[in-house]
């Protein structure tokens, strides 16, 4: 038997939760005042781990590296968080986006988590609501929803462009009120450095207090992982600046597994690189695509000119434009998933069509929809004989009223106004599908250690669809992890306290100390942003949005050897005492300089395309995905054993019984 | 362009800080604001010397992280703009840019540019929520029906990123935004309404508790404020509050 026990439970797809549910252990609520558990990290994941557990009885330690829990990464979502109720009548059932987002994973996501994350899908709205979280409503007083890519219903439920800060602003409230009442111990500003085992259990965490820098050691007797991702390694993400790897990367060398590391969502709605001043890219919701129509010019003299600002994209006649999503997919058109319209974008602009200095962006338009919207309102109003300049205002209105706060921040960054003149965009970094590997009960290979969001791997397979990261965050949060959590702890009812007078947490706080000097004393030449955009670089041109066997190769090599430089050219000033953001940035860098090489070691060892993973060597004649279910219809999972590079793969084969499988197609 | 900047540093809570002058060259109108900070920090730290320190995350306006005084005004001279969304455009060569941290009692400087406004978590914790257990068994999402422009409103207030703006701008260093921005949202909702009295009670008394000043409706906040929250949730907050404690039966 393989070393990895999935542990998904028997029976027919739609029983496998309840079943489950029905027959794991449960700690009674007495034993419950006497089990710690540290969450770590506060997005959705983390903030609704920890009030669900508190509330259930368990003593937490939560952490976070921000000043507050409030200010986590899932706060940026913007469009909208899937759920099966139904509400618009158009054919949702749990099923259908079950079947959705496995076809939109392509194909190699974990069957039965998938299912369980659609049957709790509709009692996240039902609790989000009674948390008081502002959705938005329709006049009739009831919940309205839209439209996302990969999927041919309304099942997004949004408040305009917020709907991460209104979700996650709900966990947090929920958060605060078990902090009030004592349940959860709250630690901002606090890093975690390290896992510590004993007797190879997961009993607790170093983490290192961000303003005094003292390091501190923390018991519990599980440790759960809500740290997000990891898109950072590419340098330029559409992660916020302190989102990192390093708490997983620590739990990966004590033992978790990490699980498809490769597969990296590149979301195609972006805006796009300015210059090498650039310190993080902003992302324009996937929302946009429902009214927005994405084009380049037909011929390549147009796009040139435009390139050369002799043309205006405003000037180019409708017969010249080229709408390829349109042209190439026509059933879902604009709203295909993420994969598919980051590469096409590509496409178009590696063949010369892209419209901007840099030739890397593609035009979104909303003229169109500003136009359908305000001969809707004329209608609705009784307006017959209106002039096109009425209609536009009115148009302009209703795309205000669903995407203002996006065009707003758009003409903050690019000082140019939406509303007039088309949007241009670019695929970046978003999104990592891939982490660490957990079993049905979300532990991972590290007993009493467990990972929630998008820190593990499980939901989302090689391609996450839009609105789908905050239901799994909140789904895990909420509504999995409190119940199979209490599986494992029942064995721990009769523990007692964990001591952190013990030489495994004497002997990680010293590791993490010694590090920590060690990067202080380097005294090298280079900043750790030097490294970073480095690494960056190479992550983004070898192992992006598409990637080779030659190129991954020598990703592989080129990251090993700045890894090496690093840590003996690296200048880090201050001291260890006290704040220190470099220091920070430093320890974090360090890790993704190894985790980039398992990136490239895993999107070599995958010999076909799916998903956000495209291979060049492997792709149809019109330049599609081309899987091979036959020999890599499995999760790659690794274990460290010393060198990244040298990662051992094993492999959780993926059963599908309740899905065909299919050559995805939108076309 | 070329900037002079005047920056507050100050060590650490315990030391005294002091306005230091860095010149910065050939800084691009693309910058953010922020990148222009790392920047200046990137040549501070080759150069041997400690990078200045200041909270940010999101970096696009979100998040509630950053913050600063720029040439005395939070978030600087942008209307319904964090500091991460200020681009260099707004500045001219040859310029000098005072930055400085929030000034407020209740807000402790840390370090150079970066406070201590785990004072909002603590208000928020003293009643910023409904009082629901996390299990999923509630009622149906649409069981209640809620007056688009009760939800809308509820939206606007609900949009806070608690950056600490409202109480910089404020003579007082009042709170009184940032804690009407929560009440008004669950007040407004029939979800909020239930524990309505306890919540505005708990919320303000917390309030005062934390060292903010009072409000004399100047609309500072209201003007600075990246998010636009308006001051009717001030009004809203005030009624709450007289509803909670003088009416019959209190």
């Amino acid at each position: 038997m393989s070393v990895l026990d999935s542990k998904i439970p028997e029976g027919s797809i739609d029983k496998k939760w309840t079943n489950h549910k029905n027959h794991i252990r449960l700690v009674n609520p007495a034993n419950k005042r006497s089990i710690d558990i540290i969450v770590v990290g506060t997005g959705l994941a983390g903030a609704s781990a920890a009030a669900s557990l508190a509330e259930m009885g368990y003593n937490v330690k939560a952490f976070c590296f921000q000043d507050s829990p409030r200010r986590a990464h899932s706060i940026a979502a913007q469009g909208g968080i899937n759920a099966a109720k139904n509400y618009q009548n158009d054919g949702d059932s749990v099923y259908r986006l079950f079947y959705d987002t496995v076809k939109g994973g392509d194909y190699r996501s974990r069957e039965s988590n998938v299912h369980r994350l659609a049957e709790v899908s509709a009692d996240i709205i039902d609790q989000c609501v009674a948390q008081g979280v502002p959705f938005a409503r329709e006049y009739g007083g009831l919940l309205d929803n839209r439209s996302f890519g990969g999927v041919q219903v309304s099942r997004t439920f949004y408040a305009k462009g917020q709907t991460g800060q209104q979700l996650l602003l709900g966990a947090y409230s929920a958060l605060s009120r078990q902090i009030s009442k004592g349940k959860v111990k709250m630690y901002n500003r606090h890093e975690m450095l390290d896992l510590v085992m004993v007797d190879d259990k997961a009993r607790g965490i170093i983490a290192r207090n961000l303003v005094t820098g003292k390091v501190e050691r923390h018991a519990a007797h599980a440790v759960v992982l809500c740290t997000g991702g990891y898109g950072n390694v590419f340098f330029l993400s559409t992660n916020a600046m302190g989102s990192n790897v390093t708490a997983a990367w620590k739990a990966h060398k004590r033992g978790a597994f990490m699980a498809n590391p490769c597969f990296t969502q590149i979301h195609p709605t972006c805006i796009p690189v300015s210059g090498d001043h650039q310190s993080k890219l902003t992302l324009m919701s996937e929302s946009l695509r429902n009214d927005g129509r994405i084009w380049v010019p037909k011929k390549i003299e147009d796009a040139q000119a435009i390139r050369e600002g002799r043309l205006k994209p405003t000037q180019l006649a409708e017969e010249d434009r080229d709408y390829y999503l349109e042209r190439r997919y026509p059933s879902f058109g604009n709203l295909v998933p993420r994969d598919v319209a980051s590469r096409a974008a590509k496409e178009r602009c590696d063949a010369g069509f892209g419209v901007n200095a840099t030739g890397q962006a593609v035009y979104l338009d909303f003229a169109s929809a500003i136009e359908r919207y305000g001969k809707e309102q004329a209608s609705i109003h009784g307006m017959n004989n209106a002039s096109k300049d009425e209609i536009i205002a009115m148009g302009k209105k209703v795309v205000e009223a669903k995407y203002g706060n996006l065009f707003e921040m758009y003409e903050k960054i690019k000082d140019q106004n939406p509303y007039e003149t088309p949007m241009m965009i670019y695929p970046a970094v978003h999104y990592t599908m891939g982490g660490i590997w957990v079993d049905y009960n979300l532990m991972t290979t590290v007993k009493g250690c467990f990972a929630c969001g998008e820190a593990n791997f499980s939901d989302h397979g090689a391609n996450r669809l839009g609105a789908s990261a905050l239901m799994q965050g909140l789904a895990d949060g909420y509504f999995v992890l409190p119940y199979t959590i209490g599986d494992y702890l029942a064995d721990d009812i009769l523990t007692g306290k964990i001591s952190t007078d013990q030489p495994a947490f004497e002997q990680a706080e010293k590791n993490v100390n010694d590090r920590l000097e060690t990067l202080l004393s380097i005294q090298g030449s280079k900043t750790v942003d030097h490294f970073h955009k480095r690494l960056g670089k190479i992550m983004w041109d070898k192992c992006g949005m598409s990637r080779n066997a030659e190129g991954l190769k020598e990703a592989m090599v080129e990251i090993k050897a700045l890894r090496e430089e690093f840590w003996k050219d690296v200048k880090v000033p201050g001291s260890i005492n006290g704040l220190n953001p470099e220091l920070e940035k430093a320890g974090r860098v360090a890790d993704f300089l190894e985790l980039g090489e398992l990136m490239c070691l895993d999107a070599l060892t995958r010999n076909e395309s799916c998903g956000g993973h495209f291979r060049e060597e492997f792709q149809t004649s019109e330049g599609e995905a081309m899987r091979d279910d036959e020999n890599f219809t499995f999760v790659s999972v690794f274990e460290y054993t010393g060198e990244p590079g040298e990662a051992v793969l094993h492999k959780e084969d993926l059963n599908y019984e309740a899905i065909e499988v299919k050559t995805r197609s939108y076309k | 362009m070329n900037l002079t900047l005047k920056v507050w540093r100050q060590k650490d809570a315990n030391s005294k800080g002091e306005i230091v002058a860095y010149d910065v060259k050939d800084i691009s109108e693309e910058m953010s604001f922020l990148e222009m900070l790392d920047v200046l920090n990137e040549k501070l730290v080759a150069e041997g010397d400690e990078p200045i320190a200041f909270d940010h995350d999101c970096r696009e306006g979100i998040c509630g992280a950053c913050s600063l005084y720029i040439n005395g005004e939070p978030h600087g001279p942008m209307n319904r703009t964090t500091t991460c969304q200020l681009h260099m455009r707004s500045f001219k060569d040859g310029e000098t840019v005072f930055i400085e941290p929030w000034r407020a009692k209740a807000f402790p400087v840390i370090k150079d540019l970066m406070v201590d406004r785990s004072a909002f978590d603590r208000i928020i914790q003293a009643g910023g929520y409904v009082s629901v257990n996390t299990s999923g068994n509630t009622i149906d999402a649409n069981a209640i029906p809620i007056p688009k422009e009760d939800a809308d409103e509820a939206f606007d207030a609900a949009t806070c990123i608690g950056c600490g703006a409202c109480v910089a701008a404020c003579k007082n260093a009042s709170a009184m935004l940032f804690v009407s921005a929560k009440v008004s949202q669950l007040s407004l909702l029939p979800q909020g309404k239930v524990e309505a009295e306890e919540r505005v009670k708990n919320m303000v008394e917390q309030m005062d508790h934390e060292g903010f000043g009072a409000c004399t409706v100047t609309g500072a906040c209201e003007a600075e404020c990246p998010k636009g929250i308006s001051l009717e949730n001030i009004s809203r907050m005030n009624r709450e509050y007289l509803k909670a404690t003088v009416s019959p039966g209190k």
